[in-house]
């Protein structure tokens, strides 16, 4: 049973990403995995070995779609090719619902390929809204927003970041990837609380959780998803769960990327959470 | 400030190169000191200046985008030398930064860029432009869409001199003005490596530029296509490679024949047969799609 008219997908559990050095470890040994998350922009190419591998992880396992380059929160309009290749893969994968991040990262058709932070206002509020709007249409599956990891604040922001995200998915109307990390990782670069972050998101748009690891430098933390998860960040994500109950689960690692078993097994711990969230559910 | 004017300014603080120590430059490129450009628009904390937290994101860009062009461009790297490679990079990202949702696309434009900046390419331009073509050939060969072949028996049901056939679109024809397939390969087989020192890597690159210094200038007419997944170069006739250039224009295939042999030395005797030759061998690795009007209706 959906747990949010956002989260149909309950039955999804824990999920890892689709990374190249495992391709040949899922494909000859063909481990049970929940699903697999594809970072879309790989796949939207004409044809070659990216697209046969994607089709024959598609013939065995669940995959759900997440982009890097949508950039809800940049001014310009939408780039309409960008559009057509992310639909055209949206067909092939038949991805149950889509992600991207609440971010901007490309100004008069330039693109840094980075997930830049927002400015929280309420101008920010509208155009990105919009967009999200724009692109569920277009593409005709439910579209899920993600908090980016942030270095910077800006002086023009009007409200703190998840009272930006409320604003954005209110008016978008759309669903939450929350990124537990990413909530500990802007916590510690701009001094805030995290569990006011996941207390205050609106649990009955949660469709999807992330977690994964980051670096620690001296003055400020780096969401880098190369080492496994800390103790405070699963301690967010129990938070969560508690919050939102049973929702699809997925570990980010794509920098020093260890054995497959060794990300899986580290994805499977959030099963230890998302169990007790069963039973309460059925208390 | 609005949105589009932060976005602006943002953007064009993160996208401009860093100092040779990989800092954030003190002066903005409209001569302005950086750290009134950031204190402008971002907050400072109590452990970061607004300059300080402007230079994660200006790092990370540089560091993302030049790691990415490194990645595709070794045989590059290897022609002109890491020193002057990480240069031309820097330079040609700074004039052609991505206009492309895709990290993939990011030395689309190198080969036109070097052709306008011929310093760039050290005393090896020619080179250094034939390389570059080459891995983005490799690039677009790699994943470039695959239409239904043209089977070896389609062909007689379907000739014809009005016939006009099309190329697979991820078949990339070059005129070369040196060996550079050689070298690529060399300098791949070199990277697989998994063994990595101090004086591998110091080997590594003497044997790289032993093998640049080699490279005389020969013309090689290459295909680069690709077969169960996996890149090859092939080498073909001069003849061959202009009647394919010449398919890919839209040429009838009469046409394409007449154009492959202008100005050719192969005696009119053999033509014919090394035109069935070199069809029977191209149409058995898939270069050809189904003719349009052959298709069937859907």
């Amino acid at each position: 049973m959906p747990a949010n008219r956002f989260n149909g997908f309950t039955e999804y559990g824990v999920g890892i990403g689709l990374r190249a050095p495992h391709y040949d470890h899922i494909l000859s040994r063909k481990p049970v995995v929940d699903w697999f998350e594809i970072i879309s922009e790989n796949f939207m190419i004409g044809g070659g070995r990216p697209l046969h591998i994607l089709d024959q992880i598609l013939e065995q396992y669940k995959v759900v779609q997440h982009g890097v380059s949508m950039y809800f929160g940049s001014v310009q309009p939408l780039n309409r090719e960008h559009l057509r290749r992310l639909k055209e893969l949206v067909r092939r994968t038949k991805t149950p619902w889509l992600t991207d991040h609440l971010c901007w990262g490309s100004v008069d058709g330039r693109y840094t390929h980075d997930l830049l932070p927002m400015p929280y206002t309420f101008e920010a509020a509208k155009v990105t809204s919009q967009k999200i709007r724009e692109v569920r249409d277009f593409l005709e599956v439910p579209v899920v927003v993600e908090n980016v990891s942030s270095y910077a604040e800006f002086h023009v922001s009007e409200m703190t970041e998840w009272e930006f995200l409320n604003e954005v998915v209110e008016r978008a109307d759309c669903g939450i990837l929350l990124d537990v990390n990413n909530i500990y990782v802007s916590s510690r670069n701009h001094n805030f609380d995290p569990f006011t972050y996941v207390n205050s998101v609106p649990a009955e748009r949660v469709a999807q959780i992330h977690i994964a690891g980051h670096s620690k430098y001296q003055k400020y933390i780096l969401d880098t998803h190369d080492h496994p998860v800390i103790d405070p960040v699963w301690r967010l994500y129990a938070r969560a769960i508690e919050r939102v109950g049973h929702t699809a689960t997925l570990l980010e690692w794509d920098d020093s990327i260890p054995s497959f078993k060794e990300v899986h097994n580290e994805a499977l711990k959030a099963n230890r959470f998302l169990a007790s969230a069963s039973l309460a559910t059925a208390v | 400030m609005s949105l589009l004017s932060l976005q602006r300014r943002m953007a064009r603080a993160v996208m401009t190169p860093l100092t040779p120590s990989e800092h954030m430059r003190r002066v903005a490129p409209n001569g302005r000191p950086m750290r009134a450009v950031a204190a402008q628009f971002i907050k400072p904390n109590d452990r970061l200046t607004s300059f300080e937290r402007l230079e994660i994101y200006n790092k990370q860009y540089w560091f993302r985008v030049l790691s990415n062009l490194m990645e595709d461009f070794p045989g590059l790297r290897a022609v002109v030398g890491d020193h002057r490679f990480e240069a031309m990079a820097k330079a040609y990202l700074t004039d052609c930064p991505s206009q492309s949702f895709s990290q993939r696309d990011l030395g689309s434009r190198l080969e036109g860029w070097l052709r306008r900046h011929p310093s760039r390419g050290g005393s090896r331009q020619a080179l250094a432009v034939d390389m570059a073509r080459l891995e983005w050939a490799d690039i677009e060969a790699f994943d470039g869409k695959a239409e239904p072949s043209l089977l070896p028996e389609d062909i007689p049901q379907t000739s014809g001199r009005h016939l006009r056939l099309r190329l697979q679109p991820y078949v990339q024809l070059l005129d070369l003005r040196y060996p550079v397939d050689d070298l690529l390969l060399e300098v791949k087989d070199d990277g697989d490596s998994d063994f990595a020192s101090n004086a591998f890597n110091e080997r590594r690159k003497r044997k790289r530029v032993l093998a640049v210094a080699r490279l005389k200038p020969s013309p090689v007419f290459l295909a680069v296509h690709r077969v169960d997944y996996s890149v090859y170069f092939r080498r073909i006739d001069r003849e061959a490679f202009g009647m394919l250039s010449a398919i890919h224009q839209g040429k009838s295939l009469s046409q394409a024949i007449e154009f492959g042999f202008r100005r050719s030395a192969m005696p009119p005797a053999e033509r014919p047969s090394s035109v069935e030759q070199w069809f029977r061998i191209f149409a058995t690795l898939g270069w050809f799609c189904r003719p349009e009007s052959d298709s069937p209706k859907s």
